[in-house]
Formats: structure tokens, C-alpha cells, sequence
């Protein structure tokens, strides 16, 4: 009996669990198609609107044979304008997608995220610090310096406090998670009073400068900045390969993992550096961008599977899709003005969190 | 015969109070040995120790007449599996990719028949591609099970057999699955692994261990078969109850508790 009775079981089985997600190749294939439509659809529409019909000439793919007035104006947008912000809103998008993934894989839980540990916070208290500074006496000499400064500050920022809760969390070799995200949780509220002092000791000029780094927006995206987000983003796919089965494995817990092989302090520090190093960099171009790191995993486990293998690359497209889409509408919905791109990504990500939060409730511990 | 692993007055100790203390051990290719010994007794960090899990404060562990700190985790890995007592996993993996962890970076065919084949011998085939999280405690169990014995089958096909460490590997599980798991542990005894098992139940160690090693406040206060160790007085001094030791016809003693008086009460 159990011969005949088990195939039809087993096939059920097998439709309940492996075939249902597709497979690697399939995944990463539609996400770039995604990305590829997405970034198309971004370059056509905005204040300055370039019909498909006129995109390619402005490409400079080809030129049909009608002159075009608006050509030379096309070009100086897609060029200058569009492109980078596009591309820089993709790299943002894949790193802070990158850096939650490999956060909650680090954590073990689906809701850590560098925003939540303060990684970000401390990147843009030192932005506006930065800020204020340049502008002060003290720092006058400084002032011909703000644009350079500003990025560096940011990144700066949230290496020293990934480099701080390391220490706090890590004693004699081994880091303790709950104590990492806990004094995450305590940086990130001291960041936020000194970005509150900033705030009150700032002018109405600096106040602006300050805001944009709180809410965050891609408007000031150039070629330059991307040079500092590309290598930063390359890397750490290199690393995510390294890095994927050991973040599997580690599901296990810290003792099951070193049982299974994997060299946990190890692959914790290098964890750490690169979620710095991605949060930093991003922060730096375009401000504190939350929730990016917690919904895009978060949607793929449900579809892909946990995996890291899959998961990373993954991640990284699909946040890159997300961010594109978001930036698109931030600087559409109340043309020709911009909605910083912060309260795009908070105004959905948080009632996601949330709704996260209350479907986990009494399914696991958080 | 040397022994394949063998541990020298190893001792733990945390802020003065010493966990493990003074233990010393050798166990050899294909045997199986019981950890036994009352809540707190040091079972669990004395096994943490030999996995290389923990640095003991004193004392030498070596693994194949190599100091256990030399190895490197990769390597550690081949040479031993550990099974801990609680694993829990917060994301859907499915059965089929947790028990996968255990082959590394293994061929993903070599990974698939390990995979099938510890599957089987634990009863969870029909559940390879359920996600772990929402089976039962006890057939999740079984599944880490599944996950160790591939980890166990990778290093031996490299190394030749090796040294399978379990933590109470039997306290979700039902009485025919306790005796299954166990059995299974055996198979792979008589086949040269050396496997040592953390058992909470004295039956269960008397009936499938070849040597009992019982603790007591860190202590070892016996090394050695079941005869040695299940004495009535022994038994009384450490668990502090009162047994009946009887045997099966073919030999094997066990135990009826008969009454128990509180802890730190002498009669």
C-alpha cells in the first residue's frame, strides 16, 4: 500500500515545496528585465518629458531622418541628468537591498536592517555636522570643501559606528547579536539627538542642506557619484558569492555553523565591513533611505526561498528595480517640485514593517 | 589501539566556578559512548570541549593525536559532526536544504544521494521539500539528524571514519524514534565512527553504549561499561533516587526508580 500511496504524496510534496520556486537562472533573468523597463520607463518621463519615439536619438543610438528641435536639450538631459540618477538610484537601491540581506542573514532575524542599528543615523549625523561645520567660523577654511566633504563625512560616519557597536558587541573573539542590536539600537538614538542639536543650532539655509540628508533624495546624483558607488557595489557582489553558504549555514546558529564548517567569526567581521561599507557609500549619495534593506528580502524569501546564493543577487536587482521605480515617482507625483525619495520608501516600507510584524507574531520569536 | 580522540584534565571554568574539572578520556574508532549525569553536571560543556566548540581553561583535547586547536573550522568539520541540542531556524528553509548544509561545497550530485540516503534512515523522506519551520519539534530533530549524518558521511569518505558528537539528540523525539536514532548511531559505530552521546535516559545508555561516562559536578566519577556504572549506591550518591537495577534476559541492566527524596535530604 504505502508504495502507491506515497507517489501521489511525494508529488504533492514536490509541487508544495521545490518546484514552486523557480529556478536561479529564470529569477535573475525577469529581475533584469525588470530593471531594464523600469530604467526605461524613468528615462522618458520627469519634469523634462522625452517621448519613447524621440529616446533613441537622444541615446544617440540613431537619428531618424526628421530634424528634431529638442534634440540637443534631450541629449543634455539623458546624459547629464536622467542616466546618472537612474543608475545611482539602481546602485543605492542594490546596496541598501544588499546590506539588509546580509544584515538579517547576520542576525538571523527578517528585521534587522542598518537603518534600525544606527548604521545610517550615524552617517547622517555626520553629514550634518559636516554641514555646520564648514559653515562656522572654525571650519571656514573648510567651505571650499563642502561638496567633497559631505560624502566623505557620511561614509565616515557610518564606518565609525559599524566600528564602535562591533566593539561594544564583539569581547575576545566573538560577537553576541543581541547585544549588537541592542546598542544599535541606543547608537542610532544618540545619532538622532545629535542630529536634533544640529538641527537647533543650524540656519535656515543649513536647515535645508540638513533635510535633504534626513529624508533622502537622488537629485544630486552625478557621474562623479556613481564613480564612488560602482566599485563599492561590484565588490561586494564578489563578496556576496564568498560569503552566500556561510549566511545559509549560519541559520543554524552560531555553534551548528562552526560545527558545520564555517569559520563564524570570520564571516561575521567580514559581514560587518561590507554592510558598513554599502550603507555608508549609499548614505553618502543620496541620504538616509530607509526600509529598502527590510521589504526587498523580505518579498523574495516569499518567492525564491532563503538561500543566499540566489537570494543576494537577487536582492540587489530587485532593490535596485524598487529604488528606480520610487525615484521615478518622487520626482513626478508633484512636478515639477520633488518628493524627497525618504518619505516615498518610509510611507510604504513602514506599514510593510509593521504588517511583517504582526504576521510574525506567534509564528516565531522575534 | 590509539585512541581517536583523547582528552587530558581538560577543565572549564567561568568566573571561579569550575563547569568541567579535570576530566580525562580516550575514546577509540567504533565505539559508542554514553554521557550521563544529573542537570548541571558539566555534560554539555565537556561535550562543547571535545567538539571544539569551546576552548577548555586547562588541559589538552587532541583529535587524531592533533591538538584540537589546530584545526581550522573547514577541516574540524571533516573529522567530526556535532548534532547540538537546540537548533532553531527562523527562515523557510526546506528539510531538503538544511540537510544539504551538511555536505559543504560537495558536488550537488555526491550532495542529492547523501542527501536521499540520510533522509531515508531517518524516516523524513516524505518530507524533503516541507520548509523545517513547520514541522514538529521532533521531526525537525530528526532532520538536523539527517543534516549531521551527511556531514559525518562527507569527512569519513575523505578521512576515513570519524567522530559523530551528540546533544541529547533523543529529547523531542517519540520512544520508537529515540530507539531508531540510537540504532542509528550504532550502525555507524560499527562501521568505525566513534560516537558520543549525551543520553538523559539511563535505559536507552545501558542498552546501546558500550561505555558509560557518568558526571557529577564536573567530575567524572565513572568511566566505564554499564555494569560500573549502574550501581544502586552510585546511583543513589549522584541522581539522588532510589533504583532498582534489574536485567534483561539477555543481559543488559535497567533500572525502575523506586522512590526519590528532595535534593540535599539525607535519609
Amino acid at each position: 500500500m504505502s508504495v502507491l500511496a506515497e507517489r501521489p504524496a511525494r508529488a504533492k510534496q514536490r509541487r508544495a515545496g521545490m518546484s514552486l520556486r523557480p529556478t536561479a537562472t529564470l529569477t535573475l533573468l525577469c529581475l533584469l528585465a525588470a530593471l531594464a523597463g523600469c530604467a526605461l520607463i524613468a528615462l522618458t518621463v520627469g519634469a523634462a518629458g522625452i517621448p519613447m519615439a524621440r529616446l533613441p536619438a537622444a541615446l544617440g543610438l540613431w537619428v531618424d531622418g526628421v530634424a528634431n528641435p529638442l534634440l540637443a536639450r534631450d541629449e543634455l538631459v539623458v546624459w547629464s541628468i536622467r542616466i546618472p540618477r537612474i543608475a545611482a538610484a539602481a546602485m543605492v537601491g542594490g546596496l541598501l537591498a544588499l546590506s539588509g540581506t546580509i544584515m538579517q542573514g547576520l542576525f538571523r532575524n527578517p528585521l534587522a536592517d542598518p537603518a534600525l542599528v544606527g548604521v545610517s543615523s550615524g552617517g547622517a549625523f555626520a553629514a550634518a555636522a559636516a554641514i555646520v561645520f564648514t559653515d562656522s567660523q572654525l571650519g571656514e577654511s573648510l567651505r571650499f570643501l563642502q561638496h567633497q566633504l559631505l560624502p566623505i563625512a557620511a561614509f565616515a560616519g557610518s564606518l565609525v559606528t559599524t566600528i564602535v557597536l562591533y566593539g561594544i558587541a564583539s569581547r575576545g573573539g566573538r560577537t553576541s547579536i543581541a547585544i549588537f542590536l541592542l546598542a544599535g539600537l541606543a547608537i542610532a538614538a544618540i545619532a538622532n539627538a545629535g542630529i536634533g542639536l544640529v538641527v537647533f543650532v543650524a540656519d535656515d539655509r543649513q536647515l535645508r542642506d540638513i533635510t535633504f540628508w534626513m529624508l533622502g533624495s537622488l537629485s544630486g546624483a552625478t557621474w562623479t557619484k556613481l564613480t564612488a558607488l560602482a566599485p563599492v557595489l561590484a565588490a561586494a557582489l564578489i563578496a556576496c558569492l564568498w560569503i552566500a553558504r556561510g549566511l545559509d549555514v549560519l541559520v543554524l546558529g552560531d555553534a551548528e555553523a562552526f560545527h558545520s564548517g564555517v569559520d563564524v567569526e570570520r564571516l561575521k567581521r567580514i559581514s560587518i565591513v561590507l554592510v558598513s561599507a554599502m550603507t555608508g557609500v549609499a548614505v553618502s549619495v543620496c541620504g538616509v533611505v530607509g526600509f529598502v534593506g527590510i521589504v526587498v528580502p523580505h518579498l523574495l524569501r516569499l518567492v525564491i526561498g532563503p538561500g543566499h546564493r540566489l537570494l543576494l543577487p537577487a536582492s540587489a536587482l530587485l532593490g535596485a528595480i524598487l529604488l528606480v521605480g520610487a525615484d521615478t515617482v518622487a520626482r513626478t507625483i508633484v512636478a515639477p517640485a520633488e518628493m524627497p525619495i525618504g518619505i516615498l520608501t518610509a510611507a510604504i516600507g513602514g506599514p510593510f514593517f509593521l504588517a511583517m510584524l504582526l504576521r510574525q507574531r506567534g509564528l516565531v520569536s522575534i | 589501539m590509539t585512541a581517536l580522540l583523547e582528552a587530558q584534565s581538560v577543565s572549564m571554568r567561568v568566573g571561579g566556578a569550575a563547569l568541567v574539572d579535570a576530566v580525562s578520556l580516550q575514546i577509540g574508532a567504533g565505539e559508542m559512548v554514553a554521557i550521563v549525569g544529573p542537570n548541571g553536571a558539566g555534560k554539555s560543556t565537556l561535550l562543547r570541549m571535545l567538539s571544539g566548540d569551546l576552548r577548555p581553561s586547562r588541559g589538552t583535547i587532541r583529535l587524531r593525536q592533533r591538538d584540537l586547536s589546530a584545526y581550522g573550522p573547514r577541516e574540524l568539520a571533516q573529522h567530526r559532526a556535532m548534532l547540538s541540542q537546540h537548533v532553531n531556524v527562523t527562515f523557510p528553509f526546506t528539510v531538503e536544504e538544511i540537510v544539504s548544509m551538511g555536505a559543504g561545497e560537495s558536488p550537488r550530485a555526491v550532495t542529492r544521494a547523501l542527501v536521499t540516503a540520510a533522509l531515508d534512515e531517518v524516516g523524513l523522506a516524505h518530507f524533503r521539500f516541507r520548509q523545517l519551520p513547520t514541522l514538529s519539534g521532533g521531526e525537525q530533530q530528526r532532520a538536523h539528524f539527517a543534516r549531521v549524518l551527511v556531514q559525518l558521511a562527507c569527512g569519513e569518505a575523505l578521512h576515513g571514519p570519524g567522530l559523530l558528537l551528540l546533544d541529547e539528540p533523543t529529547s523531542s523525539l517519540d520512544l520508537r524514534h529515540q530507539i531508531d536514532l540510537v540504532e542509528t548511531a550504532r550502525r555507524r559505530a560499527a562501521r568505525g565512527t566513534a560516537v558520543i552521546a549525551i543520553l538523559h535516559d539511563l535505559n536507552l545508555a545501558m542498552r546501546f553504549a558500550d561505555r558509560i561516562l557518568l558526571l557529577h559536578r564536573g567530575r567524572l566519577a565513572v568511566d566505564g561499561d554499564r555494569a560500573a556504572a549502574m550501581q544502586a549506591d552510585t546511583l543513589r550518591q549522584i541522581f539522588e533516587i532510589d533504583a532498582t537495577i534489574d536485567y534483561t534476559a539477555s543481559g543488559v541492566p535497567f533500572l525502575l526508580p523506586q522512590t526519590m527524596r528532595p535534593a540535599g535530604k539525607a535519609t
